[in-house]
């Protein structure tokens, strides 16, 4: 990290571990849960998430001292909105059928609570530089999490990954199918993501006992 | 030296490691430890865990033989290698030996993995944590092999019982402390992680899968199914069993659930022991038979015509209900689990009649779920320390409303 200085990279890298805002926080479940059962889709809303807050956060700080602070919620706002718009046009023209699968979870970016969140603890009270790598670093953060999940429903619900059949063919019973292997359908339906995000979260206290709070 | 000797003189060894407590379990199932407590106070009971596990064990055993007779019965009759029985509960017909052999070796394998599996999560937790181990997987253990089909893949078993213990009991911190039962939540997981192994036609009866695969790559043989009868009424096929059938248990289903009138006598026995409680049994079968009237009723009515997808539920006689599926035994060995029940006296009234209520409601309004009881008894689980809270409110209101009178 010779780019930055110590406190700068702890902007980013916090975020992915001891401070990350679906583990930690518990922020942003409901998306976390909803579009993790393919792999494909958790990285996309990964990066739009890492795009929508890192540009906003940028934009509120460039504007934090002449935002009336009566009506900052709605200015968040605004700006949130027209960076998913942005973000869903830009699904819509060059990726239709992901946007489709993605549906109503791109524009509900717009309610997740790790953005609002950043706007109003950290971009309001720091320089542009500042506030893009926390929005980097948070977004990555969830992403992170995500990536994590969808890794593992897709290969236990599905048997692929990123539409591959690594495990094998499971109608033509090749591969691991054919020794009697069989996809885990609880691993699709969303209860069994929450399930895997609490393992992530058991998994990731256990290893740093610092993390547990009584 | 005896095997009390060795094990106490293991004990001793290990005494103070993480290995403690694996010994001490073995050292206190087995016997009565042979030291005392110094000080304090004692409180001395007949009863404690062990016993009333190992009388709940008693009140399976039943079920448990009966289902490896009725394992290879549903086989050989589906193969039509030998004649449907005539003769009431102790028809020649049914307690074969070469229906025993059959149902013996397919059930044992799963009770071993049940039992192996299970224990050794348990072992595992107890060693890491560094507490003794706890007697509450003893009756789970037994009740996973009676709620499966007995075709169940065992390695699916393996992953069900590492999920239901590990998730639906350790990180709530161990037996006591579950909010679920642990049994139900291995079943629900292999319910919707492997939909195929656990409902249909095919899993019922030993053999039918593979057969089914046989004739597929071109064999002769003649296809082997069984349907539940809640399977054939959801679709309003009719059923081919007679009502003493269903009661004595000839029917297809998971192992040990079939027969009623043996799930009948093991709770008169849970009631008698005190092990079980009779008010949620009572009030679930209650519960169960008002539902199950409201339906009838509502076809009596005309509401519901047979072109109607639910007519074949909704038109079996009310108690007919009791006897097929597995409700007697989710009610009988499931509901009245004391750590997932509720505790107070009305809320076990509440708790039981809304588990057989619901069950029913499931039953016949969800067909991709054939048999409700299951899905009813985790739902009040949930909802068990509400119903308790509000009965516990409810009774402070009431004495504090006699006490301001009192007062006034």
């Amino acid at each position: 990290m010779g780019l930055l200085s110590k406190k700068d990279s702890k902007l980013i890298l916090d975020p992915l571990a001891d401070n990350n805002p679906i583990t930690i926080q518990v922020l942003g479940i409901c998306s976390a849960l909803a579009i993790t059962a393919q792999l494909k889709p958790s990285i996309v809303m990964a990066i739009s998430v890492v795009f929508v807050l890192s540009v906003g956060n940028v934009v509120i700080s460039l504007m934090r001292n002449i935002i009336p602070s009566k009506i900052r919620i709605i200015v968040q706002l605004i700006v949130v909105a027209t960076l998913v718009i942005i973000v869903d046009q830009v699904l819509k023209a060059f990726a239709y059928s992901l946007s489709k699968e993605l549906s109503v979870f791109i524009g509900l970016i717009i309610t997740n609570c790790i953005i609002m969140g950043r706007f109003e603890a950290f971009a309001l009270g720091n320089g542009p530089w500042k506030s893009f790598l926390d929005g980097i670093g948070n977004a990555a953060g969830y992403g992170l999490i995500l990536i994590i999940v969808g890794f593992f429903r897709e290969l236990l619900g599905s048997g692929t990954l990123f539409g591959f059949k690594v495990l094998g063919d499971s109608v033509e019973k090749t591969g691991l199918y054919a020794i009697g292997y069989e996809n885990n359908g609880f691993m699709v339906l969303p209860p069994m993501a929450l399930i895997v995000v609490g393992l992530i979260i058991w998994v990731q206290r256990s290893r740093n006992k610092e993390l547990i709070e009584d | 030296m005896g095997l009390k000797q060795n094990l106490h003189s293991l004990r001793e060894k290990y005494k103070g490691t993480k290995m403690a407590p694996a010994f001490n379990a073995l050292h206190t199932f087995l016997y009565t430890p042979n030291d005392t407590a110094h000080g304090g106070t004692h409180i001395k009971a007949a009863d404690d865990l062990k016993r009333t596990m190992n009388t709940v064990i008693m009140a399976l055993i039943p079920c448990l033989i009966f289902g490896m007779f009725n394992a290879g019965y549903q086989h050989y009759v589906a193969a039509g290698e030998i004649e449907a029985v005539t003769s009431g509960f102790f028809s020649s017909e049914f307690w074969t030996l070469q229906n025993f052999s059959l149902g013996f070796w397919k059930v044992l394998p799963i009770l071993a993995i049940s039992y192996g599996v299970g224990l050794g999560v348990e072992f595992l937790f107890a060693v890491i944590k560094g507490h003794e181990v706890e007697e509450g997987y003893l009756v789970t253990g037994m009740l996973v092999p009676l709620i499966v089909p007995i075709d169940i893949p065992l390695w699916m078993l393996v992953v069900a019982v590492v999920f239901g213990v590990v998730i639906g009991k350790e990180v709530f911190g161990g037996t006591g402390m579950n909010i679920l039962n642990p049994a139900l939540t291995i079943r629900a997981f292999l319910f919707f992680a492997y939909p195929t192994w656990m409902s249909g036609d095919k899993v019922w009866v030993e053999g039918a899968v593979e057969r089914t695969r046989e004739i597929a790559n071109g064999s002769t043989a003649d296809a082997i199914s069984g349907e539940t009868i809640l399977g054939s009424l959801a679709q309003s096929h009719g059923v081919d069993y007679s009502v003493m059938d269903m009661f004595f248990g000839f029917i297809p289903g998971s192992i040990g659930e079939t027969s009623t009138l043996l799930i009948l006598l093991g709770g008169l026995f849970l009631i008698f022991t005190k092990i079980g409680s009779w008010r949620i049994m009572l009030s679930s079968v209650i519960g169960a038979l008002v539902m199950g009237y409201i339906f009838n009723l509502v076809v009596a009515a005309g509401w519901i015509t047979d072109t109607s997808k639910f007519y074949g539920l909704m038109s079996t006689e009310f108690w007919h209900h009791l006897l097929i599926g597995g409700i007697a035994f989710g009610i009988v060995y499931m509901a009245t689990d004391p750590v997932t029940a509720s505790q107070t006296n009305k809320g076990k009234w509440i708790y039981g009649f809304l588990i057989g209520f619901v069950s029913i409601m499931i039953r016949v309004f969800n067909p991709a779920y054939p048999e409700g009881v299951m899905l009813a008894i985790l739902l009040m689980n949930v909802f068990a320390p509400t119903i308790d809270h509000y009965v516990v409110q409810g009774n402070v209101k009431g004495r504090l409303k006699r006490a301001k009178i009192k007062t006034a």
